[in-house]
């Protein structure tokens, strides 16, 4: 049985291990600052205790005030996951760093996030629309679309 | 381990220059393309004059339609259930598939349309040789579906984009719905004349 | 004097006889080996996301339908899911049978329909395809028994399934059970040591175990590569836990090892339907829901082990009648992430084997 992993417990890990990296420790999710993520991230991979190596998805949330980004991952030797976040604040130019060198299954998934969203992962190669053709205006999914 | 990752290229100026067809033909596609050949009311059935070689070329334009393939979504499951072994659309002289649409005279258009892929289905119905005839399979073809309100992608139905013939609805429609339209689809063919120019 | 050849780009798709619906592949070429190659989404992109915040959590079931229209049961199952991991509903023991022996079935039609594409693509031009349909045309009729509809089903609901099985249904279902090893025995003595398959599928497009994992790829394609990780094993959902069923495994991650564990995996299937069907008791088939659904405000993650891969539903709720924000984790477009590593250096008509045998819907992947 998939153990979900609570983010209490693992919050103050990622603490010790990045210090300054985590904004808030929650029952189901660690919240982490958009900076650290990217180390966060490769901590998470790395460490032989968490050996987190199967990203189960990446999205995004529009709350009206700042864009949310979720991440899940699994690992297959522990058999056990964590979900993970981060906010971006900034309405007009959304920017949150890209985890593809970590695990390449962010790929399609952030230029999706990208093109129904309007938010802009810096790191990944080809950040472009995936599924709406160039020189559509505006984010679909966006909650002031439309 | 390291995982190798090459180098992707991006072709922005390919992806620039269709984005710039494809909303080009979403302004010039509001109104609906009406149908071809209109249905012949009964005054003008008594009128009419089929020759021989009339119903001899009806006949085999009818018994031979060979459909081009457009299959976007799922009503493409339904129709190549249609082709297997149970509902057989062999027996109507169907069963060729062919890939090329200048060997084809029949598009059924099995699948919702966007309009990213929209300007590829004209180009396709273009490329038919005449006579050509469409049949709109399911609801999503004859009037975007049960994804038409979020229309910032789907365009609301192929009367849009190309001239149709026969309005199959259903989602998606069962097999002998299929064959019920092709049907009244070889009934039109029967009715031409080769004096009218479509 | 050396001859002067430069690359080439080449179009393959999005009408194409072989591509599964409509994908697209630019190909840059040097003569007829791949070099590079950028996939092109969206050309069905629907919108389902933004449609499903605008309708009620039982209204967004026939949606889920048509995002992979083969596997129309997997994917309300999943979606149902989430949202009484959301709202905190329980299940009574008939439903929970029924919804098993719906996936199993899917899963055996899923893998009819992917194999005989595959076996399309290798080059025998729709023989095995149609016998594939002929078994296909049979669960459909039970299919069409128990929810009046042969592609898109509409079945599951919240707390349960929509209406209980027909007294016809279950000897059907066995009648069926007692035929289909027998030609599960005629497709293996017909394709599987076929030399022009084997020639077309061993050693093409192999895609290694350390790759499979870092991109996300989960499913036959995972397990044909190595990887041992089904969800029905290591995170049971319902009831899976009851029965007694294996994984099979492939060693090389080669187009043929694809092929094999989708035929090893519908004998499982078939082995947990007959254990269903013994078991199956009697009572409810959904429980006290009310019609219009107001969970409670959070958030929640549910999935299942489709026959493509691993299909999720992540639901974020405001307390609403419709979810605040409704995103599917689509296992053909994370599948697809290896495609570039796994395309390069392989000539064309080996691409198109590839692209086949990764078996993917493009309603799914395009939503």
């Amino acid at each position: 049985m998939t153990v979900a992993l609570a983010g209490k417990d693992i919050g103050p890990q990622i603490e010790k291990a990045l210090p300054g990296s985590v904004l808030e420790s929650a029952p189901g999710y660690v919240m982490l600052k958009p900076e650290f993520l990217v180390q966060a991230a490769t901590f998470l991979k790395n460490d032989p205790a968490m050996a987190f190596d199967y990203l189960n998805f990446v999205t995004a949330v529009d709350y009206y005030d700042y864009f949310e980004a979720v991440y899940q991952v699994t690992s297959m030797t522990h058999n056990h996951t964590l979900m993970f976040k981060t906010r971006c604040y900034n309405r007009v130019d959304p920017v949150i760093p890209s985890i593809i060198n970590v695990w390449q299954g962010a790929d399609f998934q952030e230029r999706e996030v990208y093109d129904l969203l309007g938010v802009y992962f810096e790191g990944h190669p080809n950040m472009k629309r995936i599924f709406l053709w160039e020189g559509f205006e505006g984010h679909p999914l966006r909650k002031d679309y439309l | 381990m390291e995982i190798e990752r090459p180098h992707i290229y991006p072709d922005i100026a390919i992806d620039r220059a269709e984005g710039k067809v494809i909303n080009d033909l979403k302004i010039a596609s509001q109104p609906i393309i009406p149908d071809p050949d209109k249905w012949l009311d009964s005054e003008l059935e008594k009128n009419m004059f089929l020759t021989t070689v009339d119903a001899v070329i009806n006949w085999s334009r009818r018994s031979s339609l060979w459909p081009a393939i457009c299959f976007p979504a799922c009503c493409a499951f339904e129709f190549i259930a249609t082709n297997g072994p149970r509902f057989d659309l062999s027996r109507f002289g169907m069963e060729i598939l062919r890939a090329s649409p200048r060997q084809a005279d029949l598009m059924i258009t099995a699948g919702t349309l966007t309009w990213k892929m929209a300007p590829n289905v004209r180009r396709i119905y273009d490329q038919m040789p005449e006579p050509k005839w469409v049949i709109a399979m399911g609801a999503c073809a004859i009037s975007g579906g049960t994804f038409a309100s979020a229309s910032y992608a789907t365009v609301p139905g192929y009367n849009h984009i190309i001239p149709v013939d026969v309005y199959v609805p259903g989602c998606p429609p069962r097999p002998e719905g299929l064959i019920y339209g092709i049907q009244m689809l070889q009934q039109k063919i029967a009715k031409r004349s080769l004096a009218d120019k479509a | 004097m050396a001859l002067h050849t430069e690359p080439f780009i080449l179009n393959i798709g999005p009408v194409h006889p072989s591509t599964h619906g409509v994908f697209r592949i630019r190909a840059t070429l040097d003569g007829e080996v791949i070099v590079d190659i950028e996939p092109v989404f969206g050309y069905l992109h629907r919108g389902v996301e933004k449609l499903a915040e605008q309708r009620t959590y039982t209204g967004i079931i026939p949606l889920t339908d048509r995002m992979d229209y083969i596997t129309s049961m997997s994917n309300n199952l999943a979606y149902v899911l989430a949202v009484e991991k959301l709202a905190k509903v329980k299940v009574p023991e008939r439903a929970e049978y029924i919804r098993v022996i719906m996936a199993e079935m899917q899963r055996i039609c899923n893998h009819l329909v992917a194999a005989g594409a595959f076996i399309n693509d290798c080059g025998a031009f729709f023989t095995p395809f149609l016998y594939m349909f002929r078994e296909r045309e049979k669960l459909m009729d039970l299919f069409e028994m128990v929810s009046g509809q042969r592609l898109t089903y509409n079945y599951m609901r919240v707390g349960g399934v929509s209406q209980d099985l027909p007294a016809e249904f279950l000897p059907a279902l066995r009648k069926f059970l007692k035929e289909m090893p027998a030609h599960i025995a005629e497709y293996e003595r017909l394709i599987n040591d076929n030399e022009i398959f084997l020639a077309r599928s061993r050693m093409i497009g192999i895609l290694p175990k350390e790759l499979a994992i870092n991109c996300g790829i989960s499913g036959p394609v995972a397990r044909a590569s190595g990887v041992k990780w089904d969800l029905r094993k290591a995170d049971p959902y319902g009831i899976y836990d009851r029965f007694e069923f294996d994984i099979p495994t492939g060693t090389v991650g080669d187009a043929n090892d694809r092929y094999t564990v989708r035929i090893a995996e519908m004998k499982q299937s078939l082995r947990i339907i007959e254990q269903a069907v013994e078991k199956i008791p009697a009572g409810p088939v959904i429980s006290d829901v009310p019609k219009v659904l107001h969970p409670p405000v959070g958030e929640a993650y549910g999935h299942l082990e489709g026959p493509k891969g691993e299909l999720g539903f992540y639901l974020v709720s405001d307390g609403g009648i419709a979810p605040y924000r409704f995103h599917v984790r689509p296992p053909s477009l994370i599948n697809l992430t290896a495609l570039r590593q796994m395309l390069i250096g392989w000539k064309i008509q080996d691409a198109i084997t590839i692209f086949g045998s990764i078996d993917i819907t493009m309603g799914e992947v395009d939503r």
